[in-house]
């Protein structure tokens, strides 16, 4: 059992990012996915308690220069219902609405859902289908250094990321969506509540004159991180959404996905899943 | 044990202080450290929503928030729903429905319901059952409860 020496609030980026260059910080904000961990003993705590919710700063939603940043406090409470997000990026308001129940959505955060970097983390596809990247700030030599990273490159495994333990993630950013943009997200689930994911498929492009472009596809919980889905992308871009070319994606969204047998479906299931996923959310568009 | 620190906030209306081990969840707060049985334990992992409160005006799960994170907050829980000896119109609405069997879930969907209704006087069935969603009732079923809820929303209508 694993104690806290040492508790700290800060209210400044830079003084948490500063006390993570320190090492040893266990990270709270929302407390939804850390507090069932350490209680079923999956994690423990590192010498000192970091609770970062009182850095004001990291919990806004702006629009600058065609960009949409939000800030990794951000709940999914508070993006679902953010004027920027529902004008701009509905898609993640239609994953907002399926994800875990109305006390859970008001005190989970963004940041918290990339980083626990489940293959089922909601939040994850759209962000993906979105091309979001991810901002990780560190201390170096007395000042804050920021990283940008694309957050399709961002996943290791289960639980595994790129982002060092002296780094903080503060925002995922990506560009404004053109007017054309259109994105769709379809989960799994007996009911819509509280459901961890069997499988997950977010489709976004551009759909100009019939013909979706700027393609990108994203599923979870069919492999090891949530992932790209680039054979379907291929499959899609560029083309007038046809029932043949609805049938190739689907095809190509299965050869994406690499789904094991779990406590919530089968290997064939999920391959099933993913495949008429895909074409429902095609055939939604067009 | 963990280190501990002082805390500030304000439940049901009145300054509190009190020293807490930093690793404490609000719900054990609640229950162990200040005696405020009102608030249930139940699965203690986001499931159920027995442990629901308000903290600044927006329902959490108090098994999954640490205390230490209530500092300047402003707490509501089933205690601070009545008016003396008044029940909350919410309340007496799932008094008045038979909404209620054993009881246990019973402050957390209150609590919830309550939420929902400031949040949105006009609410509909549909809105109420997806807003209970991450509130679970194992022994009466949620059509009575669903009514309450309802009669609040209508008597407000």
């Amino acid at each position: 059992m694993s104690e806290i020496e040492k508790y700290i609030a800060p209210e400044e980026v830079a003084e948490a990012v500063e006390a993570l260059g320190t090492g040893g910080v266990t990270i709270v904000a929302g407390g939804t996915d850390l507090t069932p961990q350490i209680n079923e003993g999956r994690c423990h705590y590192e010498p000192t308690l970091m609770n970062i919710q009182r850095i004001e700063e990291l919990n806004r939603i702006s629009l600058t220069d065609g960009e949409i940043r939000i800030g990794c406090l951000a709940t999914v409470s508070e993006i679902w219902y953010n004027d920027i997000i529902i004008e701009h990026a509905d898609i993640l308001c239609q994953t907002a609405n399926c994800f875990a129940s109305d006390q859970i959505r008001n005190a989970a955060t963004i940041g918290g859902n990339i980083c626990n970097a489940s293959p089922a983390g909601d939040m994850i596809i759209p962000l993906l289908v979105l091309g979001a990247s991810v901002e990780l700030a560190s201390w170096k030599e007395g000042a804050m250094e920021i990283r940008r990273e694309p957050l399709d490159k961002f996943f290791k495994g289960p639980g595994k990321t790129i982002r060092n333990e002296n780094e903080l993630l503060v925002a995922v950013i990506f560009d404004k969506p053109s007017a054309d943009f259109i994105g769709q997200f379809r989960k799994s689930g007996p009911r819509p509540a509280l459901e961890i994911s069997t499988v997950t498929v977010g489709i976004g492009g551009d759909l100009k004159d019939g013909k979706l472009e700027n393609v990108r596809v994203a599923f979870g919980a069919v492999g090891p991180t949530p992932l790209r889905g680039k054979a379907t992308e291929v499959a899609l871009e560029g083309q007038i959404l046809t029932e043949d070319i609805i049938s190739n994606a689907a095809a190509a969204a299965q050869k994406d996905a690499s789904p094991i047998d779990d406590i919530r479906a089968t290997t064939w299931y999920r391959n099933h899943l993913i495949a008429v996923f895909t074409e429902e959310l095609l055939n939604n568009v067009c | 044990m963990s280190v501990k620190t002082e805390l500030d906030f304000t439940l049901n209306g009145r300054p509190v202080n009190i020293e807490v081990p930093v690793d404490m969840t609000v719900l054990n707060l609640l229950r162990d450290a200040l005696d405020m049985k009102g608030t249930k334990y139940a699965c203690g992992e986001g499931e159920c929503g027995a442990c629901t409160i308000e903290v600044d005006g927006t329902t959490i799960n108090s098994c999954l928030m640490m205390a230490v994170d209530l500092q300047d907050r402003e707490v509501m829980t089933i205690e601070g729903m009545q008016t003396g000896h008044m029940l909350h119109p919410m309340q007496q609405s799932f008094v008045d429905h038979g909404a209620v069997q054993c009881g246990f879930c019973m402050p957390g969907m209150i609590v919830q319901a309550n939420y929902l209704v400031k949040k949105n006087p006009d609410l509909t069935r549909e809105e109420m059952k997806r807003g209970l969603e991450g509130n679970v009732c194992r022994c009466t079923g949620y059509t009575k409860v669903l009514d309450a809820v309802a009669a609040v929303v209508g008597a407000k209508g």
